[in-house]
């Protein structure tokens, strides 16, 4: 019980940061594409910038926690996937999912 | 006279039963007539006939609702009425439900008010003050009229998804004790209601406030649960 009441907690808490990280993400995006959309536009803005890096680096981890709780309530809602082995699934999922977008930033700082 | 065609669920099929059509009359006084004059063996559950029980709850087209306050009126669809016992509980026969789940879990939501004052049952010498005008008694008020009917229980997603689901009655209660400035069981209450089978699930789209035939308001009770739960994490 203790557990869950975590996973609820920590998808809020996750909520509240993306809900500010995606406007952040989306508002770049579009700034950034104004004088047209090229690698090398992007490298020069992100290479050795620990903040983007620290920034992507939570937004990574924060989309991992709240994509995989959503999904494990979805999945024991509508499929009955409950239990240990299902939990240890998402938990898996999660940490693949920040891993990706963490890998992807950590890239780009050392491009 | 004009008739009434009701519809009602017996065992896996639907039987059909013509009956009049009256200026006043409510979906449990057609339920009585049909049992009284046409079928004997149709069952179906009543007891105060004036809303205090929570005894005659049963699905009327398609909606949750206590029969006994229901006039056929306003309910009816082209002359028709369409019963079926209440979803998401057993049915022993025809309209009657087996309420054991739902009420087995008031239990599990810690529903019994365990008294501060005296833990072993005692009898407290003196009357507890608690101001009427206060809001922990208010909060209490809002939600300690529940007749017990499973109106909500049957009218719930969640319950329907996951049948270990404490439902929007029994957490209810439970809200309206940890709001109990008398009650000592508050810690213990808020585990029992916490977690996947409890207030954490709920989705609040707010289907058992919707048709609680007394108006009263179990999803936000659900959210103060949330709440306290949130905070008391924080806290620890």
């Amino acid at each position: 019980m203790r557990g869950q009441v975590h996973l609820w907690a920590a998808q809020r808490v996750s909520a509240v940061f993306l809900a500010v990280a995606v406007f952040v993400h989306l508002a770049t995006i579009m700034l950034a594409v104004r004088g047209g959309l090229s690698a090398a536009e992007i490298v020069a803005r992100l290479r050795g910038a620990e903040g983007w890096l620290a920034f992507y680096a939570v937004f990574a981890l924060a989309a991992g926690i709240h994509g995989a709780i959503g999904m494990r309530n979805i999945a024991g809602e509508w499929l009955g996937w409950r239990g240990r082995g299902f939990d240890a699934l998402w938990l898996g999922i999660g940490l693949l999912t920040a891993g990706f977008g963490i890998r992807a930033a950590w890239g780009l700082y050392h491009a | 006279m004009a008739q009434l065609k009701v519809r009602i669920q017996r065992g896996d099929g639907m039987a059909e039963y013509g009956v009049a059509a009256r200026e006043n009359q409510t979906v449990l006084d057609v339920v009585t007539e049909i049992q009284r004059e046409q079928q004997p063996d149709l069952a179906y559950r009543f007891a105060c006939r004036v809303g205090m029980c929570g005894s005659c709850a049963m699905e009327v087209n398609g909606v949750a609702r206590w029969t006994c306050r229901t006039h056929v009126r306003k309910v009816a669809e082209d002359g028709t009425l369409t019963l079926r016992p209440l979803a998401n509980l057993p049915v022993i026969r025809d309209l009657a439900t087996d309420m054991t789940p739902f009420f087995d879990k008031w239990a599990r939501a810690r529903g019994q008010f365990q008294p501060k004052d005296a833990p072993n049952g005692a009898v407290p010498a003196e009357f507890a003050v608690v101001p009427p005008s206060s809001p922990k008694r208010q909060e209490a008020d809002a939600g300690i009229e529940c007749i017990g009917c499973g109106v909500c229980y049957a009218s719930c997603d969640v319950v329907s998804w996951n049948p270990d689901y404490l439902g929007p009655a029994a957490m209810n209660r439970a809200w309206t004790l940890v709001n109990d400035v008398r009650d000592g069981g508050r810690r213990e209450r808020l585990d029992a209601v916490a977690g996947d089978a409890g207030c954490h699930s709920c989705h609040s789209t707010q289907g058992c406030t919707e048709r609680c035939p007394k108006n009263l308001d179990p999803s936000s009770a659900i959210a103060g649960l949330k709440r306290s739960i949130f905070w008391g994490v924080l806290a620890r």
